[in-house]
């Protein structure tokens, strides 16, 4: 492109950010510095450049110098350019026009105490960013239209939360579960703390709300098989597993008018194949086709084809009218078209077992508290009667091991982080012992109570109050009588200061939590990043802690990282709201750093075609000549081709070769000319 | 060999989506490394043309640091792949000029590992440092 170089006029603000800056490097020095540069007309300072008046500096020096490039030193970019932009707008230059220094996150806060060496670093990143600022062009940023329907994947307590804040805003929701049921974590609990109000009751009208809503499409026993697209035109395909159980709908469909299964049972009565029912940890029996448990939604049998013999007797006890049992079923695929997408897939225990030194799986007694869970709720495999695995005995001394596995950096199977439910569950169990258990004594063993919530602490105190005892101390191990299956506790009181072992009927383990092994697949997919411990990260934990980085991706629920119910739902209710903003909107704009081709120079060698991730490029034919093009929908901006192209034909907008040299050689050679 | 006050000049070169951010959470935790490197962002690696590496080693760069996605995690699929394979030959070109290849580092940092950030900030630094100056003479321009 041979425009005529029009002559920089760059103005340079640099930020104290209070003391976050000047604190650590010379202001003073990087702003005279600054003055000094090739085209630099103005240099400024300010306490807080992203305060009204620090931004009012960048619009009235635009006008008053006649500006063409604004440049910052700052904080990140990826905090505040946005903002800079903005003034940069507002004070009459293409938006584009602006460049960062990152003085503060990249250099004052990483060389805090290296005075000279700080200041030295941020007049260089201040004439790398001018290197570039005068280079800079106009562009024009692109709309997309947003298709005006969104996907939650997950419908545990989060998910539906969100599904249905999405779909109650007026939008088309999938709400996709790879269960056959929704409910999630949540189902399998008997009681939620503080209030002790019954989980299904509170649950159920929620998961009757996400199968009867009119713009929620329920899609249960399914799975994410493959993302397209980006943010307003995401096109992902879904894979329903094969459920060896029509619907009334899917009936229909087969042309069996009324049929379809409708939950009444009769095939699992006859179902000869008898297996360990998981929903249950394995505490009850399950037959081979089931309903996880009596709320399930949709009500809707399951084949579970790993256990299934084949043997034909459900389909004759379905009968001739429903028709309702197919097991010859196939997986099958739909593709659907969405905005936005919320990931709400929850979380997994810690393989406790590992932790070898409690003897979960090892010891009758020994359970986690899920387990627990299960054995003390009405609807659960002992109808609600706490008993001990061994020999079917009340326990009157039941010991509550907390942290069991969380805040423990000693590696393996244990986390550094604190998984933050575990001790109100605990006291809602000594509690729910209490009351169920006459005369029953609980006792936690923990290292902190952490009852940080509403109410939280009120709780604990009530507990208190009931008789339950605290013993402050980490478990070193635990032992069994083999006589008796009754366990030894063995830790240090650090309140009284000595070891103690302590002689308990039962023990509950509150197991740490860590993210779903299937979380590593699903945030490849939708292109999120994970933090340190494998949670989906958050774009930022305080200002945006329910996108990510990759536009039109929101979080919510325990994938992002340990959280309680109340937690769960708020962070489902902030996704959705945030998912729906582009729908509503009805377009996003993207950044305009496409891939351009230069035809003049292009000589059509194709060598870029396939380097592209997104298939964006093609050769055409142009004025009788091959050159490439580059379609800018499929186009992402990440510059692969540019950075290939032997011919440097191609021109990443934003991001061009003569802007990335010129950042090169001002530092390398102070400000020459590239 | 060199005066005690030479400082090496390092060039990075590094993504927007996880190394910048990884660099930034470095500083977010306060991680202390030396000052020793200049950033400059691109929106992947695999932008990183061979061309702005040789141009920074003529320019008499000591040091170069391209740092991106770990692989599987990049934010446009695989640029991350194809700026590494082409790491291997600019090395090979690098040793047939004559300059030491471990002058040129490619490093995986996502955005949760400020950390690790540091870490490579320390390594490359003292890897570059006990290398010495560029024998690359800076043409006069």
């Amino acid at each position: 492109m041979t425009e005529t170089k029009e002559e920089s006029r760059i103005g340079v603000f640099i930020c104290h950010c209070g003391t976050n800056i000047a604190g650590s490097l010379s202001i003073q020095e990087v702003m005279d510095y600054a003055k000094t540069l090739d085209g630099v007309v103005v240099a400024d300072e300010y306490q807080y450049m992203c305060s009204t008046p620090g931004q009012s500096k960048i619009i009235d020096a635009i006008k008053e110098h006649n500006l063409n490039g604004i440049v910052v030193a700052a904080c990140s970019p990826r905090l505040h350019e946005p903002t800079f932009r903005t003034a940069t707008q507002e004070g009459g230059l293409n938006k584009f026009r602006f460049e960062m220094a990152n003085i503060r996150d990249q250099n004052s806060w990483v060389h805090m105490h290296d005075w000279e060496g700080a200041t030295e670093k941020a007049k260089d990143q201040v004439l790398i960013a001018v290197a570039k600022a005068r280079m800079l062009e106009d562009l024009q940023p692109k709309s997309v239209p947003v298709e005006h329907s969104a996907l939650v994947l997950g419908g545990g307590v989060g998910g539906m939360q969100a599904a249905l804040d999405l779909a109650s805003a007026g939008i088309k929701t999938y709400l996709i579960e790879k269960a056959p049921t929704v409910g999630g974590r949540m189902s399998q609990l008997d009681k939620t703390f503080p209030t002790l109000d019954c989980s299904q009751c509170i649950l159920t009208p929620k998961m009757v709300d996400v199968g009867r809503h009119p713009n929620i499409e329920l899609r249960t026993y399914t799975e994410v098989e493959n993302v397209e697209g980006y943010i307003g035109n995401f096109t992902i395909t879904l894979r329903k597993k094969a459920r060896g159980v029509l619907d009334p709908t899917e009936a229909l469909e087969r042309g069996i008018i009324g049929g379809g299964c409708n939950g009444c049972g009769d095939c699992a009565e006859v179902c000869p194949v008898i297996k360990p029912n998981p929903f249950e940890f394995g505490m009850a029996p399950r037959k081979a086709i089931y309903i996880y448990h009596p709320q399930v939604m949709p009500l809707q049998y399951t084949v579970d084809f790993d256990a299934c013999v084949k043997c034909g007797l459900c389909v004759e006890a379905c009968g001739e009218e429903k028709r309702a049992i197919d097991l010859d079923m196939v997986d099958t695929f739909e593709k659907v078209r969405v905005g936005t997408c919320i990931l709400a897939i929850g979380y997994d225990f810690i393989p406790i077992e590992q932790k070898t030194e409690w003897g979960y799986k090892r010891f009758d007694n020994v359970i986690t508290g899920l387990e627990f869970e299960r054995l003390i709720c009405a609807s659960g495999p002992t109808g609600g009667k706490l008993i001990r695995p061994s020999d079917g005995q009340i326990p009157k001394k039941v010991g509550f091991v907390l942290c069991a596995g969380s805040r423990d950096n000693t590696g393996g199977v244990a986390k550094a982080y604190c998984s933050r439910f575990c001790c109100m569950y605990s006291l809602k169990h000594a509690h729910q012992i209490m009351e169920k258990i006459p005369g029953a004594v609980p006792y936690l063993f923990y290292m902190d109570i952490r009852s940080f919530g509403k109410m939280y602490e009120e709780f604990y105190y009530r507990i208190q109050n009931e008789g339950a005892k605290f013993i402050r101390g980490r478990v070193a191990n635990i032992l069994e009588d083999p006589t008796t299956k009754n366990l030894i506790v063995h830790t240090e009181d650090t309140l009284l200061g000595r070891p103690v072992a302590m002689e308990m009927d039962m023990v509950v383990l509150a197991a740490a939590i860590q993210p779903k092994p299937e979380a590593e697949r699903i945030r490849q997919m939708f292109g999120v990043s994970k933090s340190q411990d494998g949670w989906l990260l958050e774009a930022h934990p305080k200002l945006n802690p329910c996108g990510t980085t990759t536009a039109g991706i929101y979080l919510a629920g325990v994938c992002q990282g340990p959280k309680d119910i109340p937690d769960t739902v708020a962070q489902a209710e902030g996704a959705a709201s945030a998912a729906s903003i582009p729908i509503h909107t009805g377009e996003v704009q993207l950044e305009p750093y496409f891939a351009q081709c230069m035809d003049e120079i292009c000589a059509g060698c194709g060598m870029c075609v396939p380097q592209c991730p997104y298939g964006a490029l093609a050769l055409i034919d142009k004025e009788g000549r091959t050159v490439m093009e580059v379609t800018e929908a499929k186009c992402k901006g990440c510059g692969t081709c540019g950075g290939f192209c032997p011919g440097g034909a191609i021109k990443m907008q934003h991001f061009t070769s003569p802007q990335i040299c010129a950042q090169i050689d001002a530092f390398l050679l102070k400000g020459g000319e590239y | 060999m060199t005066d005690e006050n030479w400082k090496p000049k390092i060039i990075a070169i590094i993504c927007n989506w996880c190394s910048y951010a990884g660099a930034d959470l470095a500083g977010g935790a306060r991680i202390q490394y030396p000052p020793d490197i200049r950033a400059i962002r691109v929106m992947c690696t695999g932008r990183v043309d061979p061309l702005f590496i040789m141009k920074a080693f003529q320019d008499g760069a000591d040091g170069m640091l391209i740092s991106g996605c770990h692989f599987g995690d990049c934010h446009y699929l695989e640029g991350n792949y194809k700026c590494a394979k082409r790491m291997f030959l600019v090395k090979n070109l690098l040793k047939n000029i004559g300059l030491d290849d471990n002058r040129l580092r490619m490093t995986f940092v996502s955005a949760s590992e400020g950390a690790k950030w540091g870490m490579v900030m320390e390594d490359v630094v003292k890897t570059v440092t006990e290398l010495g100056p560029s024998p690359i003479k800076k043409y006069e321009r």
